[in-house]
């Protein structure tokens, strides 16, 4: 295609995503993309972010003088802990998970439905070794759970679609969809457009896209936002 | 008195026996009772059911344990990491069976045991593989999938500080299953970096009562 137009570089995803967290949430950022969100939430905004590994109150990776074997995080990099931070066993902490007590969790996936199915623990029904982690109970139990990934897959084909054919971590879960082309919405009529990448059209952006995606209000006119 | 102290590793491992379930804490390298799985490995127990966050990595610990043809059944949310060569080998030769478990629902499953809670419902999974032929109901809405609890025979965890009456304390997040598990096996058997005089530990920071502790063994490392 012929469109000029620049996708965000994962740095920017991240970004984008931390501008949206207000402060007070409790969030819980996946692997991959997600954990560089927390890069990009200023430090005097307090979001207070958990680990489901037992930390709540993360705070950044150490310098080279406070790092500390014993605290690690989920993706098993060593973290600090913030003023005010505690620490957990597995079983209160996945209460906290499906207890609804988590206001967001953020992760990364393979696929995204437009009814809001997510696949991202598999990619195929007889995986060698499958491995699930935390996922499963991340995405049933958040508030809110927002995706973040690329729009297409290395090859072209769209990651938003309309059924997932991956193995589905949670069924009807994701409200919000963070790409490298736009931000989309999770609707009960399905995908909508919030905000596209500079210069990419609504056309591009479909061609893009498995499933039929609308525009939202805000985005059909050129005088708002 | 009750003295919960152990002098070896020897002494640690008595009476595991064949077929055993053993809940083994860590996540990851954090808070895995290292000193405990070498000494399950020269003790001898064999067609062992593994529950354990991971699948072990490189060849020692508990890939040695499988290696060594141990471990007949391996209940974990997540195997496959980095250098865990010895488990997809196994796995791939069909020599290792697995069951996959939701990690929160892998923790859960071990408190209901230790809770006296024989069966949950939880929505975590619902509509995915993994819980496939299980029994569901919908509660407020919400559609959910019964889990059974997970009790079992011996947990091997790791803590920080203890006393004779088994008390624990932990650090950081080495914590993570390790409580969980103390509760939900019979045989519950901690390695630990420090044993005080009993009264020494605070109440307030007692992570994990005495009463879940059968044996505790000072490591050093």
């Amino acid at each position: 295609m012929s469109d000029s137009f620049t996708p965000l570089s994962r740095k920017d995803m991240a970004r984008r995503v931390a501008q949206d967290i207000p402060e007070g949430w409790y969030v819980n950022l996946g692997i991959g993309i997600p954990t560089l969100v927390a890069d990009f939430v200023p430090n005097e905004r307090e979001v207070i972010f958990h680990s489901e590994n037992g930390v709540l109150g993360m705070g950044p990776a150490p310098g080279p003088d406070d790092a500390d074997p014993w605290l690690i995080n989920a993706g098993k990099q060593q973290v600090t802990l913030r003023r005010g931070g505690s620490y957990i066993h597995h079983a209160d902490s996945f209460a906290m998970i499906r207890g609804g007590h988590l206001d967001l969790c953020v992760l990364g996936a393979f696929e995204v439905a437009e009814n809001g199915d997510v696949a991202n623990w598999a990619t195929s029904a007889n995986d060698t070794a499958p491995a699930v982690g935390g996922a499963m109970d991340l995405a049933a139990g958040a508030k809110n759970l927002w995706v973040v990934m690329e729009h297409t897959t290395k090859d072209g084909s769209p990651r938003l679609v309309a059924k997932c054919s991956y193995p589905l971590t949670a069924m009807r879960a994701v409200r919000r969809v963070y790409t490298n082309l736009a931000v989309i919405d999770v609707t009960p009529q399905g995908f909508r457009v919030v905000e596209m990448a500079p210069g990419l059209s609504f056309e591009a952006l479909q061609a893009r896209t498995d499933a039929k995606l609308d525009l939202a209000d805000s985005n059909k006119d050129p005088n708002h936002g | 008195m009750i003295n919960k102290t152990v002098r070896n590793l020897a002494e640690a491992m008595q009476g595991i026996t064949d077929g055993a379930t053993v809940l083994v804490g860590g996540f990851g390298a954090v808070g895995q009772p290292d000193a405990l799985i070498e000494a399950l490995i020269e003790q001898g127990a064999t067609d062992l059911t593994i529950v354990a966050n991971n699948a072990g990595t490189g060849r020692t610990g508990l890939a040695r344990l499988m290696e060594l043809g141990r471990v007949r059944r391996i209940i974990c949310s997540f195997p496959r990491s980095v250098g865990s060569v010895v488990f997809e080998e196994l796995y791939k030769a069909g020599k290792l069976e697995l069951e996959i478990v939701p990690q929160g629902t892998l923790a859960e499953r071990m408190r209901a045991a230790g809770a006296g809670v024989p069966a949950f419902y939880t929505p975590t999974g619902f509509g995915t593989l993994l819980t496939e032929g299980k029994p569901t109901a919908e509660f407020n809405g919400k559609p959910c999938v019964l889990e059974m609890a997970l009790p079992g025979d011996v947990a091997l965890i790791q803590a920080h500080k203890a006393d004779r009456w088994g008390n624990l304390t932990y650090r950081r997040s080495g914590r993570n299953f390790n409580p969980v598990m103390a509760m939900a096996a019979r045989l519950t058997i901690a390695q630990v970096d420090e044993i005080e005089p009993l009264g020494t530990l605070d109440p307030e920071n007692i992570v994990t009562p005495g009463i879940f502790v059968d044996r505790v063994l000072r490591v050093t490392v």
